[in-house]
C-alpha cells in the first residue's frame, strides 16, 4: 500500500468516498437555496427549519400512518412543499417589491418560529429513525466498508440534482422560469401566469430540502437544531458557487464535501471551517463566486 | 370595646405578628437556572423545573413552618446570560439558592456569583470536576456526577472485562479534552492501552470519517469522550457503518437516557455507560417517576433531574434545623453535617470539598428484545460503592482543603 503525505492511500480513498457522500446532502441543499434565489431573488434562511421539517415528516409519517421509508420519500417533500406555497403566499409574495434583505429576516424569523415549535413539542434530543430494511448492511470495498445506504444517497442525490438542472436549463417549462425572472411583465403578457410560476417554485425548492430531510433522517440525529447546524455550511456552499446558479450549487456542492472529507484527514479540528476559508478566498479573487454571473 | 374585646384583640395581632415574623424568616426561594431551549433542554430544563416543584411538595414546608417558591430561567448554555440572571435573582428577586446550572462553563461563572453573594449553589447538571477541584466554594454543592466519576466507572469497567484497546472520538472543547484526558489516565492505570485519538468539533453531524478511522485503529474500545447530540450521531453512524458487529464497542463517557430513547435501542443496545440513578431500579424511582410523567409525559426523568430532586429535599432540610436560609456559607456547612438521605438517591455525605458521595452504576444498554416496555433501558453491571466513585479529595487540590 502506498502512502500520500504520510496518509495510507486506504484511508484516502476512503475519505474521498465519505466526502463525496456527504457532498450529496450539500448539494442538494444548496440546489434548493440556488433554486429559490435564482428565480424568486430570495435568500431562504428558513431552509434549515424546511430540511429538519423533512425529516421530521419521515418520522410522523412512520409513527401515526405506518408509512414506510420508501413512501415518505415521496409524501414528506410534497407535504413540506405545500407548506411552503403557504408560506410563499402567505409572506413572501408582499416582499418581492422590497430589498430581499426583508425576505431574509422573514425568513430567518420563520426559522426560528419553526424551530422552537418542534423543539417545544417533541424536545432538543432527537427520535430515533432506522434505515430502511432493504438498504442496511454495506460491502467491502477493500479500502472501507461502505453502507448500502450511503451509496444509495449519493445515486439518489445525483439524479435529482441532474433532473432539476435539466428542467431549469433545458426545458420549455425552465426557459419560461428563467424568463420570467428576467422580465416578469413581457412573459406575462405571453399569457404565462406569473405568479403562480413563482409560488410553484418556492414549494419546490422547499421539497428538495424537505427530501434531503428524508435522506437524511436514517443517518443523522432527528433533532429540531439539526438544520441549523447545517444551513450556515450551504449557504457558504451556495455563496462559492455563485448565488443562483444551478449547476454552481451543484458542482460546489461536491466539491466542498470532499474538501472537508481530506480535512478530516489532514487536520479534523479545521473541518467545519475549511469552508469558510474557501469562501473567504474565493470571495476575495471572484466576489460572483466560481459559476457566478456577475454581480 | 370591652376589656375582653381588647385582649382578644391584643392576641389575635400578637399571632399575626409572629406569624408574619416567622414566614419572612423561613421564605424560601428556589431559582432552578437551566437550559430550556438547547441541546441540554432534554436532560434538564422543564424536567429539572418538575423535579424541584416535586421536592418541595414532598418536603412538606407547611408542616416546618415554612414557604418555599420555586422560579426558573434559561441560561442559553451562555455564561455571561447565566450570571446576570443569577445577579439579578440573588441581588432583586429575593432567591436563595440556585439549582441545576446545566453546561460547565455556565456552572462555573454562576459559582463566583454565589460565593461573591454569600448564596447557595446545588450543581446537578453541569459535569466538571474543578467545581469540587481547584474553583471548589464554601458555597457550592457538586450533586450528581462528574467527569472525573464518569471516566473511572466507565473506564476501569472496561479494561477489567477485556476492553484494554481504546480509540477516542473526542469533542474539540474543554470538557471533551478533560474527559479524554480522565479516561485515558484511567485506562492506562489499569494495564490498558490508547492507540489513537481524533478531535472533532461542537456540533459536528457526520461522524463517518472518525469512524473510518477508529475502525483501521482496531481498537477494542471507542471511548466518545463527547455529549448530546454528538454522541447521538456517532452512534447511529458507527451502528451504520458495522462498528459494532465488526467486533468493536462504544463506550459512552457521557450518555443520558434522553440520548438513548433518540437513539433507539436498536442502534444503541451493549452501549456501556456510567449513571448515579435510573428511573427503574427502585419502587421508590419508579413512583417518583410516575408522577414527574404528569408534567412530562412519555419522558423518562434522567439523572440530573433526580439530582435536583435529591439537592432540593437536603437543602430544605438544614434549612428548617438551622432555623434560616440568609447566611449561604452557614447553609452549605450545615448541609455538609448533616448525613443525606432521601427517597431517590439514598443515604450519602457531603464531603468538605462540596462533593455529595452517594454510589454509582455501571449499566449495558438493552437490545431492543430484552426491552420489554417504554423506558426499560438498561441492565445493570456493576455498582461502584461511593467511596471509590468519586475523586479521592486530596487528588482534588481544592483550595478549601487544608495542606
Amino acid at each position: 500500500m502506498f502512502e500520500i503525505f504520510g496518509i495510507p492511500s486506504q484511508a484516502l480513498f476512503g475519505q474521498l468516498l465519505l466526502g463525496l457522500i456527504n457532498g450529496s446532502f450539500y448539494a442538494l441543499l444548496s440546489l434548493g437555496l440556488a433554486v429559490i434565489f435564482g428565480m424568486l431573488n430570495i435568500i431562504n434562511f428558513t431552509h434549515g427549519a424546511q430540511y429538519m421539517m423533512g425529516a421530521f415528516a419521515a418520522y410522523l409519517l412512520l409513527q401515526h400512518l405506518g408509512l414506510n421509508y420508501w413512501a415518505a420519500l415521496v409524501v414528506a417533500p410534497i407535504v413540506i412543499g405545500v407548506t411552503g406555497v403557504l408560506i410563499e403566499r402567505l409572506f413572501l409574495q408582499h416582499l418581492r417589491k422590497l430589498d430581499p434583505l426583508y425576505g431574509l429576516l422573514l425568513t430567518f424569523g420563520l426559522a426560528l418560529v419553526i424551530e422552537g415549535l418542534f423543539r417545544n413539542v417533541y424536545g432538543s434530543s432527537g427520535l430515533p429513525y432506522q434505515v430502511p430494511e432493504a438498504l442496511q448492511g454495506g460491502r467491502n470495498l477493500g479500502f472501507m466498508f461502505l453502507p448500502n445506504y450511503r451509496a444509495w444517497v449519493i445515486v439518489l442525490s445525483l439524479a435529482v440534482c441532474f433532473a432539476t438542472w435539466f428542467a431549469i436549463e433545458r426545458t420549455r417549462l425552465g426557459s419560461y422560469l428563467r424568463a420570467a425572472t428576467e422580465n416578469p411583465v413581457l412573459v406575462r403578457a405571453f399569457g404565462i401566469n406569473v405568479p403562480r410560476m413563482v409560488t410553484l417554485t418556492y414549494g419546490f425548492g422547499v421539497g428538495l430540502a424537505a427530501l434531503a430531510g428524508v435522506m437524511a433522517a436514517p443517518i443523522y440525529n432527528v433533532s429540531p437544531q439539526m438544520g441549523s447546524d447545517l444551513i450556515i455550511v450551504v449557504f457558504a456552499v451556495v455563496v462559492i458557487g455563485g448565488m443562483g446558479s444551478i449547476m454552481g450549487a451543484i458542482v460546489t456542492g461536491f466539491a466542498l464535501g470532499i474538501v472537508e472529507g481530506l480535512t478530516k484527514v489532514f487536520y479534523p479540528e479545521a473541518s467545519n471551517t475549511v469552508i469558510f476559508v474557501i469562501m473567504a478566498i474565493v470571495l476575495l479573487i471572484r466576489p460572483a463566486g466560481l459559476f457566478g454571473r456577475g454581480v | 370595646m370591652t376589656r375582653t374585646g381588647r385582649l382578644v384583640f391584643a392576641i389575635a395581632a400578637l399571632i399575626c405578628a409572629s406569624a408574619v415574623a416567622q414566614a419572612e424568616d423561613l421564605n424560601v426561594k428556589i431559582g432552578v437556572l437551566t437550559d430550556m431551549s438547547s441541546l441540554y433542554a432534554d436532560l434538564s430544563g422543564l424536567g429539572s423545573v418538575a423535579a424541584a416543584k416535586l421536592a418541595v411538595e414532598d418536603f412538606n414546608p407547611a408542616a416546618h413552618g415554612m414557604k418555599v417558591e420555586v422560579v426558573s430561567a434559561d441560561h442559553q448554555n451562555k455564561p455571561d446570560v447565566g450570571a446576570n440572571i443569577a445577579r439579578q435573582w440573588y441581588d432583586v428577586d429575593h432567591v436563595d439558592v440556585i439549582v441545576d446550572v446545566p453546561t460547565s462553563s455556565v456552572a462555573l461563572a454562576v459559582n463566583e456569583v454565589t460565593r461573591e453573594k454569600n448564596k447557595v449553589l446545588l450543581v446537578s447538571g453541569a459535569a466538571s470536576s474543578d467545581l469540587t477541584g481547584p474553583k471548589c466554594s464554601p458555597n457550592t454543592i457538586h450533586w450528581t456526577y462528574d467527569t472525573w466519576m464518569l471516566a473511572n466507572g466507565t473506564g476501569k469497567a472496561l479494561v477489567k472485562t477485556g476492553g484494554d484497546t481504546w480509540f477516542f472520538i473526542t469533542a474539540d472543547y474543554a470538557f471533551g479534552q478533560a474527559l479524554e484526558r480522565d479516561t485515558a489516565a484511567v485506562v492506562v492505570a489499569n494495564g490498558g492501552k490508547v492507540l489513537g485519538k481524533v478531535r472533532h468539533p461542537l456540533n459536528t453531524s457526520d461522524f463517518s470519517s472518525f469512524l473510518l478511522q477508529a475502525q483501521t485503529s482496531k481498537a477494542k474500545i471507542i471511548g466518545l469522550a463527547n455529549a448530546g447530540g454528538d454522541t447521538i450521531n456517532a452512534i447511529k453512524q458507527g451502528a451504520e457503518f458495522g462498528v459494532t458487529a465488526g467486533g468493536q464497542h462504544f463506550a459512552g463517557l457521557l450518555v443520558f437516557i434522553s440520548d438513548v430513547n433518540a437513539l433507539g435501542l436498536k442502534s444503541a443496545q451493549g452501549l456501556v455507560l456510567t449513571s448515579t440513578w435510573y428511573w427503574d431500579m427502585t419502587d421508590a424511582n419508579r413512583a417518583f417517576t410516575k408522577r414527574w410523567q404528569a408534567a412530562r409525559p412519555g419522558k423518562f426523568p434522567t439523572m440530573v433531574q433526580a439530582g435536583v430532586y435529591s439537592s432540593i429535599i437536603h437543602y430544605l432540610k438544614a434549612i428548617a434545623a438551622l432555623k434560616s436560609g440568609t447566611d449561604g456559607k452557614a447553609v452549605v456547612a450545615k448541609m455538609k453535617e448533616m448525613p443525606t438521605d432521601d427517597t431517590l438517591f439514598g443515604k450519602g455525605s457531603i464531603r468538605a470539598d462540596g462533593r455529595n458521595l452517594h454510589d454509582a452504576f455501571l449499566f449495558e444498554v438493552k437490545t431492543p428484545a430484552e426491552s420489554k416496555y417504554p423506558g426499560d433501558d438498561y441492565k445493570l453491571r456493576a455498582t461502584i460503592p461511593a467511596a471509590e466513585a468519586f475523586r479521592p479529595l486530596k487528588d482534588g487540590n481544592c483550595p478549601l482543603i487544608g495542606g
